[in-house]
Order: structure tokens, then sequence, then C-alpha cells
């Protein structure tokens, strides 16, 4: 395992990964995917489609819901990810933004950006000060709060916490987890904006959206997750200007609508 | 005739004493949820351990190898025992019923080897005193404050600028997003419960020195004390641990000071008092003083 994030982006292979909670109720099944170094993909999906669990099995986090990848592949680069603690994935450079923002409310938000640094084994100070100045030059609204209790933020703030704090960890891809939950159009706006400049400073970006208009227009490719299975794959345009994803999720009714959506 | 003011400075060595025990109740519910029922049987086994030692090993070597080995019982039982339970709320409980056991297991050995002896732990204070003024303290009092005192100190010192610290601040707030940050759960959970191993058997020295006649097996159950300190501070406060504590530690000698005028309450209501304030607490402040969310874990 890698002591530090490695310098060059990688890319993240999901192959035929099946999920299981509890030992009974299959979440995912044989579902592949790649997120090429330093490229938006983004995943579409309703509520229970699976999109959160497979986030899960990336970063680790699948054991304390009781859930375990059963069968299947999940890789970063060289590293196997599948099985392994949190924190592996972590120093392999991959770092997870929980939905809902779950930012640590009773801890300023100075505390919540270094526990973004938690995972990684020894860094510099060097290394750590490029990585705040990193994420307040994208957030220039944290730097004024830093004393300030995370759990006081707005929403949209705590949403830029959220990331700021991921971000502290350096790394190479970044997976987000419908980052525009619950937030006003504007703010929604803001973060795609900041989605977009993060991507181009090179860091690959996993998105998991139900705003799938915002999703599609930041993403290279795009799959839709439906009951636990890939049932659409493409680039991100082609998607969008299909009739599934455009009835399904992007709110509009087809003309020769054949069933109720 | 006792006097007010040497009530209340036994008030405050005591409460200090229970700040340690109720510090490491706190520590260890923070980090992992469960409430250590075994705690004053690892304070009895550091106890026994200094006193067994402190022939060979002098006093400080006895007391640093006490303190080493309740930190490794302490964190060794955490680690390999109980979180085979999980992480998650409910296994919390079933943890906490667990150290029920644990406490038998530890304690029946432990009364076994100290029978009905009071065992001396050879510390230094003897039953040396000091006037201060119009009060006379014992020195193991004095001793209890300052070195609770400064080890509180340092236990917060390190909760707020150590990574660790802030690995367990984060987890106990959020376990899934502590965990997303690469926080090792398992790994800050166990070094909490050595912390409070290692506080409990400090603790252990200064509830069997001067004035107390020496260590015996229930020594560990006079620590208990702090279990409603703990309680009435918040459980999940370290702070309410302290302000718990310093409130237990003067009720109690209080109590106990004026019992002749109180014994309308019946003998050794200095005994109950702890409880009798934990109650009188959460009846006007049902979460303790200071905590927020009631003990309740996300």
């Amino acid at each position: 395992m890698p002591e530090a994030p490695p310098d060059e982006p990688s890319a993240l292979h999901i192959e035929d990964v099946d999920v299981t909670y509890g030992r009974a109720v299959s979440a995912l099944r044989s579902v592949s995917l790649t997120v090429p170094p330093g490229s938006v993909v983004a995943l579409l999906g309703a509520n229970g489609a699976g999109k959160t669990t497979l986030l899960r099995a990336v970063s680790g986090t699948l054991r304390l819901h009781r859930g375990a990848v059963t069968a299947g592949r999940i890789r970063y680069g060289d590293t196997v990810l599948d099985g392994k603690d949190p924190v592996a994935a972590v120093r392999a450079g991959v770092v997870q933004v929980p939905e809902g923002r779950r930012v640590f409310p009773g801890l300023s938000v100075e505390e919540n950006l270094r526990s973004g640094g938690l995972g990684l084994a020894r860094r510099g100070r060097a290394e750590a000060r490029q990585a705040r100045e990193r994420v307040f030059s994208l957030f220039p609204r944290l730097a004024e709060r830093t004393h300030q209790a995370a759990g006081l933020l707005s929403g949209g703030e705590q949403q830029m916490l959220a990331i700021g704090r991921a971000l502290m960890a350096a790394p190479r891809l970044l997976l987000l987890d419908e980052p525009s939950l619950g937030l006003a159009p504007q703010m929604v706006h803001r973060i795609a904006e900041v989605i977009r400049e993060i991507n181009a400073q090179g860091t690959g970006v996993l998105l998991v959206e139900q705003n799938a208009g915002m999703a599609l227009s930041l993403a290279d490719q795009a799959h839709v997750l439906e009951v636990g299975e890939v049932r659409l794959s493409g680039p991100a345009a082609e998607l969008a200007r299909t009739d599934a994803v455009r009835r399904l999720y992007l709110g509009e009714t087809a003309e020769d609508d054949q069933g109720a959506a | 005739m006792t006097g007010f003011l040497d009530n209340v400075l036994n008030g405050l060595a005591l409460g200090a004493v229970y700040a340690l025990v109720a510090l490491g109740f706190v520590v260890m519910f923070k980090a992992s949820g469960v409430l250590n029922f075994a705690h004053g049987s690892v304070l009895l086994l550091g106890g026994y351990l200094i006193a067994v030692l402190h022939d060979d090993l002098g006093f400080a070597g006895a007391l640093a190898l006490a303190v080493l080995s309740t930190a490794a019982l302490a964190g060794a039982l955490d680690r390999f025992l109980l979180q085979r339970a999980g992480q998650d709320e409910q296994a919390a409980h079933i943890q906490t019923i667990a150290t029920i056991g644990i406490d038998i297991l530890i304690f029946t050995d432990l009364a076994r080897r100290i029978g009905g002896d009071l065992l001396s732990l050879g510390d230094p204070w003897g039953d040396a005193v000091t006037e201060l003024g119009p009060v006379t303290v014992a020195d193991s009092r004095l001793a209890a404050i300052a070195v609770s005192t400064v080890v509180i100190a340092a236990v917060f010192a390190l909760f707020r600028f150590t990574p660790w610290g802030l690995s367990l601040r984060a987890a106990a707030e959020d376990l899934e997003a502590a965990a997303l940050m690469g926080v090792r759960l398992r790994r800050v959970r166990a070094l909490a419960w050595c912390l409070a191993g290692g506080l409990a058997a400090l603790a252990a020295v200064f509830l069997a020195a001067f004035p107390a006649p020496g260590l015996e097996r229930t020594t560990g159950q006079i620590a208990l004390h702090a279990f409603p300190a703990a309680i009435l501070g918040g459980l999940a406060s370290p702070v309410g641990a302290l302000a718990g504590s310093l409130l237990i530690g003067l009720t109690e000698a209080l109590v106990v000071g004026y019992e002749s005028d109180l014994h309308v309450l019946g003998d050794g209501f200095g005994e109950v008092a702890p409880y009798a304030v934990m109650l009188l607490v959460l009846l006007v402040r049902p979460t303790g003083l200071f905590g927020a969310k009631g003990a309740a874990r996300v």
C-alpha cells in the first residue's frame, strides 16, 4: 500500500461487482464501470437503485452497514479496494464526500478540514499547507469562518466544507454522493462550477446525482443504475439525448410517450 | 469539629480523584458508546499490582508498571473482545452488557487474592499532613489535587491537539464520515480504552492513600461514585465529567463532614449522596449538565 497518494492519477475499475447486505439482500448485481484517470463520470438512478451502495463498496464503508462485496473486483490503478478498510481507499487517493454533507457539526471549520488529513500516514507541513490553500482558494468563504462550528454553517457552506475536507487528503479521485441535495438552484450552480474546477486541476470525479441535468452537463461518461444493475452506459452527451434518460431523469415528456413516467 | 474549609478541601481532593475515573468512563463512552462496568475492577487491579510490586520495584516503578498493565488490559478487552460485536449502536449495548461479565471475572479473582486484607501501596506521602492556615490537610490529598490537575490538563491537550484526539471527536460525532476520512476506528477506540485504563490505576493510588486505610477489595466499588459523576456531567462530555466529579466529591465530603447534623437521613448517607445528586441533576437536566444531545451517538 503506498504511503501517500500516487502523483499520477489512475483509473478506477469496478468489475462485475455484487454487493449484499446482511448476507441476504442483494443490492448490486454484476456492476461494471470504469472511471478513466482525471475524468468525470456520472452515476444516475432513482432512490434505491444502488448508487450509494456502489460508492460504499469503493470507499470501504459497506461493513459499517453490514454489507459486503460478494463477487467481482474493485481496483484503483494497481491497488485492490474491495474488502479493504476505508483508510486503504484514502491512502490510494480515493476519497468520498458522503451524501447529506455529514460535516462534524460540533467541530470547528478548521478542525473539520484537519480531519480530512487524518487518513494519511505522514505528510509534510508543506503538503498540508498546499492542500489547505487549494481548499481556501476554491472556497474563500471557509477561510473567513475557520473558528466557527461547522453545524452553524448554511447548507451550501456545509457542502463546500464537506468537499474541502475531502480535498485535504489530496485525492486523485473524488467520490461525490449527491452534492446538490437540498441546495438552492444558485448553490447547485456554484457546486457544479467547483466540481469543474477541481476536475480541471487533475482530480477525477465519480459523481452520483439525482439532478441528472447537472450531472450530465459535467460528466464525460455516464451510467444509469436501475435496481442494482447498470442499465445504460455511454458518453454523457449521448445519454442526455436518449428518450429513457430524458423522460425519467430530466423531467421531459417525450411526444410518443408510451407509458406513464 | 471539622471546619467547613476542611470539608471543602477534602471534597476537592475526592472530586479530583473521581475525575480521573469519570474521565475514563467518558473517554470510553465517547469512543465506543459503551458504558464500561468493568472499570472499577480494572482500577482495583491497578491498585493490586502496585501493592504487590512496590516492594521490589519501588513506588514509582510499580505505579508505572500498573498504569501500563491496566492500559494494556483495557485496550485489549476492547480490541479483541468487545469490538468483535461490531461498531454500531446496537453492538454498543451488547458490549455494555459484556463488560458486566468481564467485571465479575476480574473482580472475583482479585477478591480471592485480596481477601479481607488491607494492602498498602507504599505511596511516598504516608500519613503526613500540611497546615494551610486554619486547615489541616493530608499530603496525599494535596498530591491528588495536583496530580489530577496536571494529568487531566494533559488529557484535554490530547483531545485538542493530537490526531488521535481529533479522530476520537470526529468519530464520536459521525462514525461513518470519520471512517471516510480514513480514521482507523478500531485503533482510535482501543487507544481510548487504554487511556481510561491507565487513568484508573492512577486513581487507585489516591483512593487507597491516607486517610483511607489502604487498598481493599471494595475500593473498586468506591470508585464507582465516579459513575454518577460521569452521568450527571453528560456522559459524552469530558468537561461535564470534571464538573460532575467536583460536584460529587464536594457533596460527599460535606455530607460526611456534617453527618451528625444530618442524622435524620440515617447513617452512611455519604454513600448514597452521589446518586441522590445525580438524580436531582437529571430531573432538571435530563441530558446532564453538559450533554447537548443526550447520550445518543449518531
